[in-house]
């Protein structure tokens, strides 16, 4: 199984984000990718946008409460975000993240300043915070072969020999 | 001995399962990126096409010349497939699913966070992304985690200006937004013989905004003569012995009417603590609360009066207008003053039909009242159809205890 590896700056915002908060609805009406990195968290902090291009999003606990819209986390790969952490995720949300090949980590008693350097390994259930090793909660075998494909897409034309 | 969850998905609590959907359907805002997400999937063949819908309620009708586009495409695709299809004015996906096709026992699995909603009939129904919808056309399944569940055990009987709405804001404020995330929520106790099915499928519905998987109530006698209705006949769900991870006691005789203040739908307080609070805008609808009983009541509590504030009201389903128009609830409402929407979603995910400006105040029988959520630097209080309609009257919020 390949693992996603990476590095980036903590970009950090507080608990119960909820994906409108991610992505208003009434910009969802689009195919076009790039309307959802404009707006992405306008509604909570418009200067967050800007700051996500490599980084690694901190959340508190609920992340991603909600709406089951997939573009909440289409946005923050579009505008560049390379992994999430929460202390907890909504379970809609974690599973899109999974689904579209965004790393995910759950840390129960995570903690991290703005800007602390994060770096991450999906195979290993482990993240580095600050230079620090902490433990993320393991996720299923199935959840590892999705997110080590890329993502539902790719897993799916692979089962279905497309 | 079992859970309902563990019995519907025959595995015990904790297991990761394999299982395919009796079930499965989208509506049309996520259905745009699902086709998006099936197409790179190699567009592979769907499987079992008799068994998916798709249904338009987001937006509908479309407000917009590119959102009428992602429509065609959609409503052509779906026709081509020989999908179920239910187009604008059709109603709420869910509302539309609770006509005659959800039933107990069934995997039921919706491209919409609500889909929980159709765990009313002793069905466990879970809602997914879109990427994962796609993977459902392709392979009829998807892989679940079995929850482990709380009970809600209520006792008693409602007071007759409290109403299952205020049941679900009272269990959200108990439990918080996250307070049965990943778990499955069970409606049991001596009360739910009284609770009919719009009220059941109320109380499910919210199951989602305390962060769980689904809601679920015993397929019963009451479950059966509703279903007998359209003509489908089910043997009973006999509750089991069963270990809960954690059981909320409600005594209904003693609920009073709540609301969920802006901008959280677990800050809950009685309404009268908000007594007088004046209010832009009063919204009746959506999957929550559109169902003819609900504007039934309203009509009932407007009788003869003129509503104080502009009132919109969009009806669940076209099963629900026309219900509505029979009876002659609508006349009431027309003749009160209010406004009548297209059936589907209305302004509940701040789209159109309905979103409030800067600065204006609504009261609304939704789910959601997350900042911004239905209209930008807009205020929202979730509340009962009963508080609804003697606010509207009144032109502030008002506790129909101190009203009717």
């Amino acid at each position: 199984m390949s693992s996603i590896t990476g590095r980036g700056p903590a970009v950090c915002i507080g608990d119960d984000v909820d994906t409108d908060l991610i992505i208003a609805g009434r910009y969802l009406r689009t195919k076009d990718r790039s309307v959802f990195q404009e707006h992405v968290f306008e509604d909570l902090d418009p200067t967050l946008a800007a700051r996500l291009q490599g980084a690694v999003l901190i959340a508190g606990k609920n992340l991603g409460c909600g709406s089951s819209r997939e573009q909440a986390v289409v946005a923050l790969q579009q505008a560049g975000v390379q992994a999430v952490v929460a202390r907890s995720a909504a379970r809609i949300f974690f599973r899109n993240c999974i689904n579209r090949g965004l790393p995910v980590f759950i840390v129960p008693d995570l903690f991290c300043h703005e800007g602390n350097e994060i770096r991450f390994d999906t195979e290993k259930n482990e993240l580095s915070i600050a230079g620090k090793e902490v433990r993320s909660l393991p996720l299923s075998a199935r959840m590892n072969e999705i997110l080590a494909a890329g993502g539902l897409v790719s897993y799916i034309r692979r089962e279905t020999g497309r | 001995m079992a859970t309902l969850s563990e019995r519907i998905l025959n595995a015990p609590a904790g297991t990761c399962i394999d299982a395919q959907a009796d079930r499965a359907f989208c509506h049309d805002g996520t259905g745009v990126l699902t086709k998006v997400a099936w197409e790179e999937m190699g567009s592979p063949p769907i499987k079992q096409p008799f068994r998916i819908s798709i249904i338009f309620d987001h937006i509908a009708p479309a407000n917009t010349s590119l959102t009428a586009q992602l429509q065609h495409e959609l409503r052509e695709f779906a026709r081509a497939h020989t999908m179920h299809f239910s187009d604008i004015g059709g109603g709420v996906c869910h509302q539309v699913m609770s006509e005659g096709s959800a039933l107990p026992g069934e995997l039921i699995i919706g491209a919409d966070s609500h889909s929980c909603t159709l765990g009313a009939f002793g069905a466990f129904a879970t809602g997914v992304g879109a990427t994962e919808m796609a993977a459902i056309w392709a392979t009829g399944g998807t892989w679940l985690m079995v929850p482990e569940t709380i009970a809600i055990t209520m006792s008693g009987s409602l007071p007759s200006h409290v109403e299952a709405k205020d049941i679900a804001l009272a269990y959200c404020g108990r439990l918080g937004m996250d307070g049965a995330t990943y778990r499955a929520i069970e409606f049991i106790g001596d009360a739910m013989p009284k609770l009919d099915m719009a009220d059941r499928l109320t109380l499910c519905n919210m199951a989602v905004e305390t962060g769980a998987k689904t809601g679920l109530c015993y397929a019963d006698e009451v479950t059966g003569s509703y279903l007998a209705n359209y003509g489908t006949h089910i043997p009973v769900q006999e509750p089991e012995p069963c270990t809960y991870e954690k059981e909320i006691h409600l005594s209904l005789d003693e609920m009073v009417p709540l609301v969920a203040v802006p901008d959280r739908v677990d800050t809950v307080s009685p309404v009268s603590e908000y007594m007088g609070t004046p209010i832009d805008q009063v919204f009746v609808g959506t999957c929550t609360n559109g169902r003819y009983k609900d504007l039934e009541r309203f009509a009932s509590i407007l009788s003869d009066d003129m509503v104080m504030v502009r009132t919109i009201i969009v009806p669940a389903s076209r099963a629900v207008l026309s219900e509505a128009v029979q009876s002659g609830v609508l006349q009431t409402l027309i003749e009160a003053g209010c406004s009548i929407g297209v059936p589907g979603c209305g302004p509940c995910l701040g789209a159109h039909m309905g979103v409030l400006g800067p600065g204006e105040i609504g009261l609304s029988t939704a789910n959601r009242n997350f900042k911004n959520r239905m209209g930008v630097d807009a205020r929202y209080f979730l509340s009962s159809v009963t508080t609804a309609a003697c606010s509207a009257l009144a032109g502030e919020i008002t506790d129909p205890g101190e009203f009717l």
